[in-house]
């Protein structure tokens, strides 16, 4: 803050000229960024598409094995921690250092509660022998559902699918956790003012489409 | 501007530990690193092919087991596409020479850019660990099922390749974002040096191509670790699912690696013919119509995967408007040559020499892309000496051109100008006298990748390995003349070669730390020689250049 005002404010590197022009190139490097996390996971949707369109009653039959309640649950979560990371960027633009620090830790809180959920989706399927891959062998009754009645040709590349994706949309989840666990370092040393917050924008929008890419998995997988 | 460079600070002497060098944010530093480490790719990729050649010389065993020669071809392959082609323009002069000719400081994330440099030489040595682990043995686009049927090195290649990829999309974003938010005041995008058009439409592919070959690799290496089934037809998969997600990214790629040896050769081709080059906006913007074209025909690759012979058709005409943007480049510099004077120093018989060797490359792709035409010459030689006219008679003649035509700004020394003449006609001969053999041959049925050929085919065989020891020889004189110049090379006068662009106006040589003293002020284009009084009314430069060549 003590900055904000001088000729040369610290948080501007030597080779911008001006603080605006920091920022733009900042936010713009991040927008490309998401456009290749979009085309990463864009193999992964293609994918999909290509083996539902050839057995679609075979990733039919297969969803039903997701659980919509725990998704939904989910979905849910990662919607509120959507909203409260948009609360804090509103904050440091407010020099609102204190809501700034409790919506980021909100949002760390959110993004490890999906993952705690994932946890217990993965393993329930795992003890099963739903896994990823060579060791695909479904078994076992639990609730009322017969997993063997699963094991069926093709339901090795649904769960493979699933399980990828999943597997690295969650590791976007985690890599998030961590951006918020620096930018709250940061926030809490009073880094961040109406006149510099790039970090927090930033992670926010990567935080958004960690989000919307859930927005499209979960119907997707568990739905349709 | 006048001032002399001896005895100022720049770049290479302002610090010199080590210590600067391995943490340094300079981009000029880091595309001197960049420039060691491609070399170093390209020397490897490069000892493997002379002993693939040296095995072809005559039918049966020559010098090496047939398993040997698989993995050498491999190798090769690997090296030269992973580890030095694609990022050796772009990372190497477009890090250097890009600030330099936007009139910025730096590129936009200095960081970011270190950090690239790292994760490539990490993907490096992750991928040539593969050589330790063993078998990879069935050329460089890992089609399932036997990529993943044989030995555990394709998990480091796929693993190399995979973490490479990261190095270049940051390279690219780095670019795109410098490119537009770090121009000097003045230099608007009708302005811009072609170099930089041609860097823009790169990154633009690095940027959207990458993260598909990225999630290529990474199933890829699902499958072969945990056998996930979509690629693996025993296990339900589609081998020619993965042909599509594997060219959606190495088509593009191709552009990678040609669309910057465009923007050199623009550049080479204005300062060289001392003329504005010809149709400029049309030059700029078919770099742009090509990295956007370049996504839309991967499936020329795979006429004869049992893809559907409609999307075979499309993709066949969409190929052929491939031609159109980079008919115009060509025109455009024959164009330019003609209307200007030309100045035939090395840079610019690298060019001239690209005309021709890039020309036959480009229409034996269309050719290629015929449908009919590509059935008969799949997979044969003919094939393998296309892609080595545009990959090689394209990209690296063009890179040389580059690198003679910078080397002065970025050491400060001029090379032997007379062995660089005779170097330049070694490798267009020596280029020439490899590949082109192995049309006729490709065309007869010579199949590409076979370790053993019928005995009528030794001729030409014997004609492209003696040619690749000139290539070779032509390449060593490069580096020899290139290593003295360090040592006893002429001072390099701030203006060598009379150019436009600010990199050779507006900066010491070599460079200031900190590119600029202050921040130029772009008032022409980076052609309008009609508009430079001060480099022909009384200029040096451009005299010395004129009593040199005489």
């Amino acid at each position: 803050m003590a900055n904000a005002h001088s000729d040369h404010p610290a948080h501007l590197q030597h080779h911008f000229v001006s603080s605006e022009q920091q920022f733009d190139a900042a936010k713009m490097g991040m927008w490309l960024f998401l456009v290749t996390e979009i085309l990463l996971f864009s193999g992964m949707f293609v994918a999909y598409i290509v083996y539902r369109t050839w057995h679609p009653e075979v990733f039919a039959h297969s969803a039903e094995l997701l659980d919509p309640f725990m998704g939904g649950l989910n979905t849910i979560v990662l919607l509120a921690s959507s909203f409260t990371v948009a609360l804090g960027i509103h904050y440091a633009q407010k020099d609102n250092k204190k809501g700034l620090v409790i919506n980021l830790i909100l949002t760390f809180l959110f993004a490890l509660t999906f993952l705690v959920v994932k946890y217990f989706e993965y393993t329930a399927k795992f003890e099963h022998g739903v896994f990823p891959g060579a060791a695909f062998d479904p078994h076992g009754v639990s609730h009322g559902v017969d997993y063997a009645l699963y094991n069926i040709p093709y339901a090795r590349q649904f769960f493979s699918i699933y399980f990828v994706m999943t597997g690295i949309h969650g590791f976007h989840v985690l890599v998030g956790m961590g951006l918020f666990t620096w930018i709250t370092i940061r926030a809490l040393k009073g880094e961040f003012s109406s006149a510099y917050y790039t970090p927090v924008e930033n992670c926010g929008l990567y935080w958004h489409l960690v989000d919307i890419i859930w927005i499209f998995l979960f119907p997707l997988l568990y739905l349709i | 501007m006048s001032e002399s460079a001896s005895g100022t600070i720049n770049y290479l002497n302002h610090d010199k530990s080590i210590k600067s060098w391995l943490l340094t944010l300079d981009h000029k530093r880091i595309g001197i690193m960049y420039l060691i480490a491609v070399s170093l790719a390209f020397l490897a990729g490069g000892i493997l092919a002379i002993l693939v050649r040296i095995e072809l010389m005559a039918p049966g065993e020559t010098i090496m087991s047939a398993d040997a020669y698989n993995q050498s071809f491999t190798l090769h392959a690997v090296l030269m596409i992973f580890t030095f082609i694609i990022p050796a323009v772009p990372a190497v002069m477009g890090n250097f020479v890009l600030p330099l000719q936007i009139g910025a400081k730096d590129v936009a994330f200095p960081r970011l850019n270190l950090a690239s440099f790292y994760i490539y030489v990490l993907g490096a040595v992750i991928a040539m660990a593969a050589l330790l682990v063993g078998r990879i043995d069935g050329g460089w686009t890992f089609y399932t099922p036997y990529s993943t049927s044989v030995g555990d090195g394709i998990l480091f290649v796929t693993t190399g390749v995979f973490v490479m990829g990261f190095s270049s999309i940051l390279t690219g974003l780095n670019f795109i974002v410098t490119v537009h938010k770090m121009r000097a005041p003045g230099l608007t995008w009708n302005r811009l040096p072609l170099f930089i058009w041609s860097i823009y439409a790169t990154a633009i592919v690095q940027v959207l191509a990458t993260p598909v070959i990225g999630i290529t690799m990474l199933l890829l290496f699902l499958e072969k670790f945990m056998h996930i089934g979509i690629f693996d037809p025993a296990l339900g998969g589609d081998p020619v699912l993965f042909q599509h997600f594997f060219w959606f990214y190495s088509h593009p790629a191709v552009y990678i690696m040609i669309l910057p040896a465009f923007g050199i050769i623009s550049d080479l081709m204005g300062t060289f013919s001392r003329h504005q080059v010809s149709g400029y906006k049309f030059v700029a913007l078919s770099s742009v119509a090509i990295a956007f074209l370049g996504f839309l025909v991967w499936g020329h690759h795979m006429f004869v995967s049992g893809q559907s012979a409609t999307s075979s058709v499309v993709f066949s005409l969409i190929t052929y408007l491939i031609g159109i943007p980079t008919g115009v480049k060509v025109i455009n510099w024959v164009s330019t040559m003609y209307r200007g004077s030309v100045q035939l120093k090395t840079p610019m018989l690298y060019a001239i020499a690209f005309l021709f060797t890039f020309s036959i490359g480009g229409f034996t792709g269309i050719m290629l892309g015929v449908l009919a035409i590509d059935i008969h010459l799949h997979d044969t030689y003919f094939v393998v000496a296309h892609f080595h006219y545009v990959m090689m008679g394209g990209n690296v003649i063009a890179a040389l051109g580059g690198l003679h035509y910078w080397w002065p700004k970025i050491t400060g020394k001029m090379f032997n100008e007379k062995l660089g003449k005779i170097a330049a006609g070694l490798v267009f001969f020596g280029f020439n006298l490899t590949f082109f053999p192995q049309f006729i041959m490709g065309a007869q049925g010579m199949p590409r990748r076979y370790y053993d050929y019928l005995p009528e085919f030794q001729g030409y065989h014997l004609l492209s390995t003696y040619g690749s020891w000139v290539l070779a020889a032509g390449l060593f004189l490069i580096l020899g003349y290139l290593l003295a110049s360090l040592i006893n090379g002429k001072k390099a006068g701030l203006n060598p070669w009379g150019a436009l662009t600010l990199e050779w106006t507006h900066t010491t040589t070599p460079p200031h730390p900190h590119n600029f003293l202050e921040t130029p002020i772009v008032t022409r284009g980076a052609y309008d020689f009609h508009l430079a009084k001060e480099l022909f009314a009384t200029g040096e430069e451009v005299s010395e250049v004129v009593t040199s060549t005489h």
